[in-house]
């Protein structure tokens, strides 16, 4: 049975500061991080001890070209939700906490959009009369600059990354029918006649298998970071989807994402294999193809469509929910998500447009198409061009996806809730937690540990290299039962 | 837990213009949608960006991961 898939996402916003002539997104992206953690609670720095970005999950070390970056000297925060907010790569960028299901992901990842909002409104607090900063929940600047929305799920060790490789690979290419986010034009040279195309992030890929992020994106990255019992787990690093606003949209990429990873741990796909010819050119002209009904070749010669590719994913993951269940993506979680899937690709197929408020892909286009109709201009248009930036606008009152209806699957209680308290189900809630209860005497947190300052000792590290270890079930106890960090780090015998 | 949606499979056809075009008639819920947007249209100009040439040209990003 595959380990439970403990997921996340990490989210690099777009920034804008408003008002001044020239600006600096790391210092605007400072400002803005600064604010919201100044407001909400004492800071703590992040512990970059087990770092190790450049790390490849294929088991060999990099050569001859340059280690991704880390950046220590900027803002890093770790709230009380269990989540980091920090700034990376010019870019506030917000990562979820570990949660234990697909729908925990969805009301944490809408959390981190209250969360940038808050920040917006407190930065304006701090800023001169007339700047503001601006943040877009989008993945490019129609420029051919990209910044991304990566998703993390928790998988044995012991799984060879070739199997992974070979099978996930023609999920990611395929599932941006459902993922993707809408884009107008297209920023790849050799892109042609592409008014609108189905995702975000397509034009920026070039290579089928990589450790990079930044440039010569590959769709499936090998980043190995396993921030957790590196014998035991990898952390799966996800960087080939967009960012969502609908919620069905991300309840979809990360649910189905994660029963695909988990069919592929139990090496379900048996003599079931989808690779496709040419992985790179499928995924633009899977993005390009609003019909959704170009065939893409496959290894062995077959001709499928991307949805052809999707249902015959379902159909192997209906006989694995059947065969081994659906307990490491939350049953009901994952009975759920293969009811939507279906659902989703049956409507894709006979009426996409009723999927407005569903998929943002769609959302987008219907809301852009009619206005262009109704005012008679061209997809090329700067005003439709505009109207693409800023459906992802973060600003509840300028938001263009916010003016829409759209089908919530989280209430915004829950969601309220999800901005300072952590998931109850992993880790997170013991580091969320400590984080609430003795801020003042933990000089740094990690994913995988916490550090404390008594005040006389030297500094103690706690570690928590199980993520389904710290739960409300494990240490709510032990929390209560501590009325000091001294008393919790008796009781936890470190 | 998400609001269950009763949906029935409909059968699998595929039309290539249905992206491009209206919804089809008869069709509740696209008409429901677009009906919304009509709405919406009506009002957005008061919140789109005023400038949508020099909106589009500064929005320059630094590339991310």
């Amino acid at each position: 049975m595959a380990i439970r898939k403990v997921c996340g996402i990490e989210t690099e916003y777009g920034i804008a500061l408003r008002g001044v002539g020239e600006s600096n997104p790391i210092a605007a992206s400072s400002l803005l991080i600064n604010a919201y953690v100044a407001e909400q609670q004492r800071k703590v720095g992040w512990d970059f001890e087990d770092e190790s970005p450049g790390r490849d999950a294929r088991g060999f070390a990099r050569e001859g070209s340059m280690a991704p970056e880390v950046e220590t000297h900027l803002v890093n925060a770790v709230l009380t939700n269990g989540a980091r907010y920090y700034v990376d790569h010019a870019h506030p960028e917000f990562s979820t906490p570990e949660c234990a299901d697909a729908l925990e992901c969805v009301r944490y990842d809408k959390a981190g959009e209250r969360i940038l909002a808050r920040s917006m409104e407190a930065a304006r607090r701090t800023l001169p009369e007339g700047q503001g900063i601006v943040v877009y929940k989008n993945n490019s600047d129609r420029k051919g600059n990209s910044y991304g929305t990566h998703e993390n799920y928790l998988m044995d060790r012991a799984v060879p990354f070739g199997r992974i490789v070979r099978h996930v690979m023609p999920h990611f290419v395929t599932r941006q029918i459902y993922t993707g986010a809408g884009k107008v034009g297209s920023e790849a040279a050799s892109a042609q006649d592409v008014p609108f195309q189905l995702s975000q992030r397509a034009d920026f890929f070039e290579e089928e298998v990589g450790l990079e992020t930044t440039l010569k994106r590959p769709i499936v990255n090998t980043r190995d970071e396993p921030h957790a019992d590196a014998q035991k787990y990898r952390r799966f690093h996800v960087i080939v989807g967009d960012s969502n606003l609908c919620e069905v949209a991300t309840y979809l990429k990360v649910g189905v994402t994660a029963i695909v990873l988990a069919m592929i741990e139990d090496d379900f796909f048996g003599d079931v294999d989808l690779s496709l010819a040419t992985p790179v050119q499928a995924i633009r002209r899977v993005s390009y193809d609003l019909d959704l009904s170009l065939p893409l070749e496959l290894a062995d010669g077959r001709r499928l469509t991307a949805l052809d590719v999707q249902w015959e994913l379902l159909d192997l993951a209906r006989k694995y929910a059947e065969d081994r269940g659906l307990e490491c993506v939350d049953d009901e979680v994952g009975r759920d998500v293969l009811r939507r899937w279906e659902d989703t690709l049956t409507t894709l197929e006979s009426n996409p447009m009723s999927l407005s408020g569903k998929l943002d892909w769609v959302t987008k286009h219907e809301l852009l198409d009619a206005y262009r109709q109704r005012h008679g201009l061209d997809w090329d248009d700067h005003k439709i061009a505009a109207m693409d930036l800023q459906y992802h606008d973060v600003r509840p009152e300028r938001s263009l996806f916010s003016r829409l209806p759209s089908e919530r699957l989280v209430d915004e209680a829950a969601v309220e809730l999800a901005i300072t308290e952590p998931p109850e189900g992993t880790r997170a809630y013991f580091r969320g937690k400590c984080l609430q209860k003795w801020a003042s005497s933990i000089v740094a947190a990690n994913w995988d540990s916490l550090v404390f300052d008594l005040g006389t000792d030297p500094l103690r590290r706690v570690p928590m290299m199980e993520p389904l270890r710290g739960t409300a079930k494990h240490v709510d106890t032990l929390l209560q039962g501590s009325t000091t960090p001294g008393e919790l780090l008796e009781q936890l015998g470190t | 837990m998400p609001e269950r949606e009763q949906k029935k499979k409909q059968p699998a056809t595929r039309d290539d213009q249905v992206v491009e075009e209206a919804a089809p008639p008869g069709s509740k819920q696209g008409e429901k949608i677009k009906a919304e947007i009509d709405d919406l249209l009506d009002e957005i100009d008061e919140v789109l960006e005023e400038n949508a040439e020099d909106f589009v040209r500064s929005y320059v990003q630094k590339g991310g991961q």
